[in-house]
């Protein structure tokens, strides 16, 4: 562009740094500041204000699913009722016997004997467990007239807890407050809630289930996803030549790490089930499919950690003679470990959280015992708060949320531990 | 002109003759012949870009490591080509040591620092000796005064010289026959520098040792012979006072007066 001569030539006028344009330009910058701050600190308290609304929710509405209401029952262990001998008790049989007893029956009829024909209404079905529990724990019981605690019913559960319909309350508000006022209610701990699986009742349905089925799975996935994943991110960065194949790799890796879930879950059903033939709803296959779809988000952060490591190490070790392999297991890998592990946690996490891979495998049947192995069938615990949240009874509502406090508790645990490996190898340096 | 350098006098330490490296279409470095002695302090200047970096990256093949640098020619290390295929390159590093531009000592401590080397190469029988080895490395490296109270602290926590200097015990410390030195003190203050020209001086006669340097009075203060490098050629190479006082080349006469580079 052509600058006319005389501006060229023309001393310019000194500049007016206090003048009203100044100030204006000043004002303007200042409020852009000010906006600006205002804006992140919005966005800031608003994710704060839903996390603390998602927490509130889960913890007001879960905490009564670790808790549960029971009612008194004087129960006569009569051994000729119940068919049962003390010999048998105390044998090794004891858990066959107790299978074949009568158990059900006599809980029921010292239910009607105190509580009337509303026994079945009063009692949560499985009553009788509790009733054959506590005969295993204590053989001489047998014979004896005892008070126990048994759980009631899920509507009775549901006054006690304050959340139940009005149906409900019409059918049952009246022997609920009867029995309050005998003083045959009490509340607590659901210790079966922590230590048995899932069940059509949801006054019986307990986490450990499923709670298993999850810390096996993300075993697996552990196992698998990590050293193959770091293994795979030091080739790539390390030792694989700069080609078309590796940009194809690279491209591919990223794009497999953007795939929705659904599909790995399709993959697994395919490949795993149909053509390895490995037991259906398996922790071993879930962890298998969980891992295929971790790979790629470990080995994105595991080539990132592992750029970041300055060239200079490389260049020190090299230059007094470390091998390739040195340079990278005593130097690139201690150096790239807390990179690698923090994309570990989200890949972990977000595994953990999977629910619709989990499906199409099957882990979604119901399953009323924890799993006792890799190949034993199981749920997680994402599918297990789906399962609860479709029931219809009105019982599985706190299940369903307090299931959600476990599944955040096991996330919690994990990036805890992540977080102290981390920190760990930190120090370290 | 006359690319071969004169053999240089006493003892010839290594070698090279016809190098070219080319950084894929580039040619970095244009036939240079070089013969660098046993007991001098041989010093590479040259403007930035003359290749004179890259050349001495191809003394312990450290371009080995950039994927698109092609090596053509022959160099070699008391008469043994140490680009031919049965050479092994780790070995060749630790008889060839280097030291780098900006200091890099390992993240660990200083005691891991220079231990490292003599560890992975096995030359330590023992916790003793290994001991004795990097006392004996600080101390070459007139290092150990300041740390032998603290050998378990970091050594990226030692100041700028320091940790130069602990990169130049780090690389004694594996027994090397020759010293590559990357400008070593574009990164340090006055004093530090001449701390290491101190330990330059010491360390010369043990070590065959080549520097490249950016300034011309530490390549007059250190060295013996000169080499002057312009834009990947040899253009001289002599005793460094000649060089210096009597340049036969009109560029090396421009460079080292200050009219370019």
């Amino acid at each position: 562009m052509a600058v006319p001569e005389q501006t060229v030539t023309q001393r310019r006028a000194p500049t007016d740094w206090r003048g009203e344009k100044m100030r204006g330009r000043l004002r303007r910058r200042y409020r852009s500041e000010r906006a600006f701050r205002l804006l992140g600190l919005g966005a800031v308290s608003l994710s704060a204000l839903f996390l603390a609304f998602l927490l509130w929710t889960m913890v007001s509405n879960g905490f009564t699913g670790f808790l549960q209401t029971e009612v008194r029952l004087p129960i006569r262990l009569d051994p000729v009722t119940l068919q049962l001998s003390s010999s048998q008790l105390a044998g090794g049989n004891a858990d066959q016997a107790l299978a074949s007893a009568d158990i059900e029956a006599v809980t029921l009829q010292a239910a009607r004997n105190i509580y009337g024909e509303n026994a079945r209404q009063i009692l949560s079905e499985g009553a009788w467990i509790y009733v054959r529990d506590a005969l295993k724990a204590d053989p001489t019981l047998l014979g004896q007239q005892i008070d126990l605690w048994v759980p009631v019913s899920s509507e009775l559960d549901l006054i006690a807890k304050d959340r139940a319909t009005p149906e409900i309350l019409v059918r049952a508000g009246e022997t609920y407050r009867s029995l309050d006022q005998q003083g045959a209610i009490r509340t607590a701990l659901n210790t079966r809630f922590l230590t048995a699986a899932d069940s059509t009742d949801p006054t019986l349905v307990g986490i450990w289930g499923a709670f298993k089925g999850s810390l096996l799975t993300m075993l697996v996935t552990l196992v698998l996803a990590f050293p193959v994943g770091v293994l795979s991110a030091l080739y790539l960065e390390e030792y694989a030549p700069k080609n078309r194949w590796t940009d194809l790799i690279e491209v591919s890796i990223n794009n497999l790490a953007a795939v929705p879930s659904i599909i790995f879950g399709l993959l697994g059903l395919a490949v795993f089930l149909n053509v390895m033939h490995l037991p259906r709803s398996a922790p071993i296959v879930g962890g298998l499919t969980l891992a295929l779809m971790t790979l790629p988000v470990i080995v994105i952060a595991g080539r990132n950690a592992i750029k970041s490591v300055p060239p200079s190490i490389r260049d020190a070790a090299l230059g007094i003679g470390a091998s390739r392999v040195q340079v990278v297991f005593h130097h690139v890998l201690p150096l790239a470990l807390p990179g690698i592990l923090t994309g570990t946690i989200i890949g972990m996490a977000r595994a953990l959280g999977e629910t619709a891979p989990l499906l199409m495998i099957g882990m979604r049947a119901f399953i009323s015992a924890a799993p006792e192995g890799l190949t034993a069938p199981a749920t997680a615990l994402p599918v297990q708060i789906f399962l609860w949240s479709d029931e219809v009874s009105r019982g599985f509502v706190e299940k369903t949320s307090a299931a959600i406090i476990v599944l955040l508790a096991f996330l919690l645990a994990m990036n805890g531990v992540a977080i102290y490996l981390r920190n760990k190898f930190e120090r370290r340096w | 002109m006359d690319q071969t350098a004169p053999a240089a006098p006493g003892t010839t330490k290594m070698i090279a003759r016809d190098v070219n490296v080319y950084y894929g279409e580039t040619h970095a470095i244009k036939n240079i012949s070089i013969d660098i002695g046993q007991e001098h302090v041989t010093a590479f200047i040259g403007p930035s870009g003359c290749g004179k970096s890259t050349f001495l990256r191809t003394l312990n093949r450290m371009n080995d490591t950039i994927d698109n640098a092609r090596f053509e020619g022959r160099i070699e290390l008391d008469g043994e080509d140490i680009y031919a295929p049965d050479m092994d390159v780790v070995q060749l590093r630790a008889r060839v040591g280097m030291v780098f531009q900006k200091p890099n000592p390992f993240p660990k401590s200083i005691f891991e620092n220079v231990a490292y080397g003599p560890r992975i190469h096995g030359l330590a029988a023992g916790k003793a000796e290994l001991d004795q080895i990097v006392e004996r490395s600080l101390r070459r490296a007139g290092l150990w005064e300041e740390v032998k109270d603290r050998l378990q602290d970091s050594g990226t926590a030692l100041s700028g010289g320091q940790q130069q200097r602990l990169c130049i015990a780090r690389a004694i410390a594996v027994d090397p026959e020759v010293i590559l030195m990357d400008e070593p003190c574009s990164a340090l203050d006055p004093i530090a520098t001449a701390k290491i020209e101190e330990l330059i001086h010491d360390l010369r006669g043990r070590y065959a040792i080549v520097i490249v340097t950016h300034n011309m009075q530490q390549a007059a203060r250190v060295s013996q012979k000169t080499a002057f490098f312009h834009l990947g050629t040899l253009v001289e190479y002599g005793d460094t006072s000649d060089i210096f006082t009597n340049p036969r080349e009109t560029r090396t006469k421009d460079y080292i007066t200050g009219r370019y580079g």
